[in-house]
């Protein structure tokens, strides 16, 4: 006999996100799920991004990279909460990780949350974790290409942040065909051109970012 | 790769199910898996056979797995076309636009299951 089911796969993953969803609704948190590899500079931008929104909004961040408790001591060094989520080697954050993480914040006084998600193209992208927005970067020293390669990722992201623009001319880096190919996959997504460890191209990311903020 | 985590889910949800359902056994599992997500298909099938030998999953330990991929499909929000395409082009192929919506290639879904009960 043929038995029903039309579940889910990740029932579970999804229904502790939509409750955090929620929650982040209800306390006006903004929160952003910040996808990209190893290296590509996920802390250099949050650091960055800091900088840019500090004086506005309250911000905090998971942290959830596998090699980065060094990356929770950056951002606490700057007089951010950060919060360290222990992922036991995991490929890719789930949304029971950032409930628990979350527990230590208080979200009643925070405007901004931003995850830094494990440093992987492809594993995080099935996930909601209860995010308003999905970001990924991409270094240019990874190669225009990717796209091509990791077109999931590039799917749903609602916000492409290219990152050290400063090395274009020492790579051979197509940023015409990129953007072709991004739009293709992901017509309407914007795509901000930052250096973020030379604070270039951060304030129009940032712009964007705070519009999202101040809505929530 | 995390198809193991994914069939984990599938198995307990399928063996729970079946149970419930007074089955004596489960005789195939059917999903569907959207083309844009990043499941893949012979991984999902080595960790469902690898998976359904564990003595947690008795009823399904001998079921096959049937896997229908669902090609991804997007309507232009300017001229109204549905239409299916690859992972990599999502534009409108009738007028160009880009504004488009995805409306299927993202399902994870566990979709029925066939089970035998007792008479
Ligand atoms: N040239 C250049 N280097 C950068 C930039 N952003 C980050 N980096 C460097 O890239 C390396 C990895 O950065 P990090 O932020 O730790 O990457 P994560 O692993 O993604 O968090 C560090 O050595 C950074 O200094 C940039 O905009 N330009
Ligand atoms: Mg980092
Ligand atoms: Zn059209």
């Amino acid at each position: 006999m043929q038995i029903d089911l039309k579940q889910p796969i990740l029932e579970k993953n999804d229904r502790i996100a939509s409750e955090l969803r929620e929650r982040f609704a209800q306390n006006h948190v903004y929160v952003v799920d910040l996808l990209a590899s190893p290296g590509s500079g996920k802390t250099s931008t949050i650091l960055a991004t800091i900088d840019a929104l500090r004086d506005e909004f309250n911000i905090a961040i998971i942290e959830g990279d596998i090699a980065s408790s060094v990356d929770a001591e950056r951002i606490k060094a700057q007089g951010i909460a950060a919060v360290q989520i222990n992922t036991g080697g995991a490929c890719h954050l789930e949304s029971d990780m950032v409930k628990r993480a979350i527990d230590v914040l208080d979200l009643e006084r925070l405007d901004l949350i931003i995850i830094e998600n494990v440093g992987n193209l492809v594993c995080p992208t099935d996930f909601d974790l209860g995010e308003n927005v999905k970001v990924m970067i991409l270094s240019v020293p990874e190669g225009d290409d990717k796209p091509l390669k990791y077109p999931g990722v590039f799917q749903v992201a609602q916000a492409i942040i290219l990152n050290k623009v400063d090395t274009l001319p020492v790579f051979d880096f197509d940023v015409e065909a990129f953007t072709s190919s991004v739009k293709r996959l992901n017509p309407q997504v914007p795509i901000f051109h930052v250096a973020a460890t030379r604070g270039e191209g951060v304030e129009e990311w940032a712009e964007w970012l705070a519009e999202r903020i101040r809505q929530a | 790769m995390h198809e193991l985590g994914i069939m984990t889910s599938v198995l307990d949800a399928v063996e729970s199910a079946a149970t419930d359902a007074g089955a004596t056994r489960v005789i195939a599992v059917n999903l569907k898996i959207g083309e844009m997500t990043e499941a893949i298909e012979d991984a999902l099938v080595f960790a469902f056979e690898a998976l359904r030998d564990l003595p947690e999953y008795g009823l399904c330990k001998d079921a096959q797995l049937v896997i229908e991929m669902v090609r991804p499909k997007s309507e232009c929000l300017e001229c109204g076309n549905c239409y299916e395409h690859d992972r990599f082009d999502m534009l409108c192929p009738k007028c160009g636009s880009f504004a488009t919506k995805l409306i299927a290639g993202r399902e994870l879904e566990i979709d029925s299951m066939e089970v035998d009960l007792p008479d």
